[in-house]
């Protein structure tokens, strides 16, 4: 972990996939600390959204990727977006996202960032037929 | 077809119910019993984010699922009936026109005045009683988050068997 680098966004959806994805970006950018895990396992919808509450505040950021569009975390992002202005959410995160992001966030607004970061994971989604 | 699943989640509509349930069962539509939601077009909007189009939602109120409800079950897709609270699917089975015959605990999650029992549910002695209650009018409650996991008899979940 490269202690220079500042939380820029939360990664919160379900088990351990925060936590995994997060792992991942680590390993191959070193730039791990930019994220905050949060996973929604045994937690109800209240907590969820405190949860994701708790974490804006206490590190400020502007940014958060969740996996499922329609999964709990997700819809706690919405509620909390709704009454928290700049938020942005990204849904349906995968790892070439989250790369592009944690490289992007230092140079771009958090909102350009999320947008650039949404549209490389959707690139980076490929049939390769045999 | 009659209603497939009648299920307790506290997080309402979400991935364990649209996929995890929901293609197994090839679900049809979902009604979802919940006074907040019932009132809240944006409410709405954000779980029918979670739903694929084939798959119809409809939003009620515990006092219209409780005069609605035969509708509901002999609708000739499969169903979910879906409530965010033991106590209303237990208002639900005391007013339903034709019996329930058999109620899943999906997921009851934590709260200060809540034991766990389970991974995915945690009860308090209310909770714990209306359950007991369901089981009193002939009710068969089981919980089981997936319909891969493991259906856990209420005695095992009241009693907190290891999960």
């Amino acid at each position: 972990m490269d202690p220079d680098v500042a939380p820029r966004a939360i990664v919160a959806g379900h088990g351990a996939f925060p936590a995994g994805l997060i792992s991942a970006v680590e390993q191959i950018t070193g730039r791990g600390n930019a994220l905050i895990p949060f996973s929604n396992a045994s937690l109800g919808r209240e907590d969820i959204e405190s949860g994701i509450r708790e974490l804006i505040a206490v590190h400020a950021v502007q940014v958060i990727f969740t996996d499922l569009p329609g999964g709990s975390a997700t819809l706690a992002a919405r509620r909390v977006q709704r009454d928290t202005p700049g938020l942005a959410l990204v849904t349906g995160v995968g790892l070439a996202s989250l790369i592009d992001f944690v490289f992007c966030a230092t140079e771009m607004s958090a909102a350009d960032a999320a947008r650039h970061a949404a549209e490389k994971g959707r690139a980076a989604i490929v049939a390769v037929a045999v | 077809m009659p209603v497939a699943l009648y299920r307790i989640d506290d997080r309402l509509i979400h991935g364990q119910v649209v996929v995890g349930w929901g293609q197994p069962l090839n679900l049809g539509f979902i009604v979802l019993i919940d006074d907040v939601v019932a009132e809240s077009e944006w409410e709405q909007e954000l779980y029918r984010l979670g739903v694929p189009p084939n798959m119809e939602v409809y939003f009620v109120s515990t006092a219209d699922a409780a005069r609605d409800i035969d509708k509901y079950m002999a609708d000739r897709r499969t169903g979910m009936i879906l409530t965010g609270s033991v106590e209303a699917m237990l208002t639900l089975a005391r007013t339903a026109v034709r019996p329930i015959t058999a109620v899943n605990v999906g997921g009851i999650h934590h709260r200060e005045d809540r034991t766990q029992k389970l991974r995915y549910v945690f009860l308090n002695e209310s909770e714990e009683q209306a359950l007991r209650d369901m089981a009193e009018l002939g009710i068969v409650v089981t919980a089981q988050d997936l319909p891969s996991a493991t259906a856990h008899s209420l005695e095992a979940l009241l009693r907190g068997c290891a999960s």
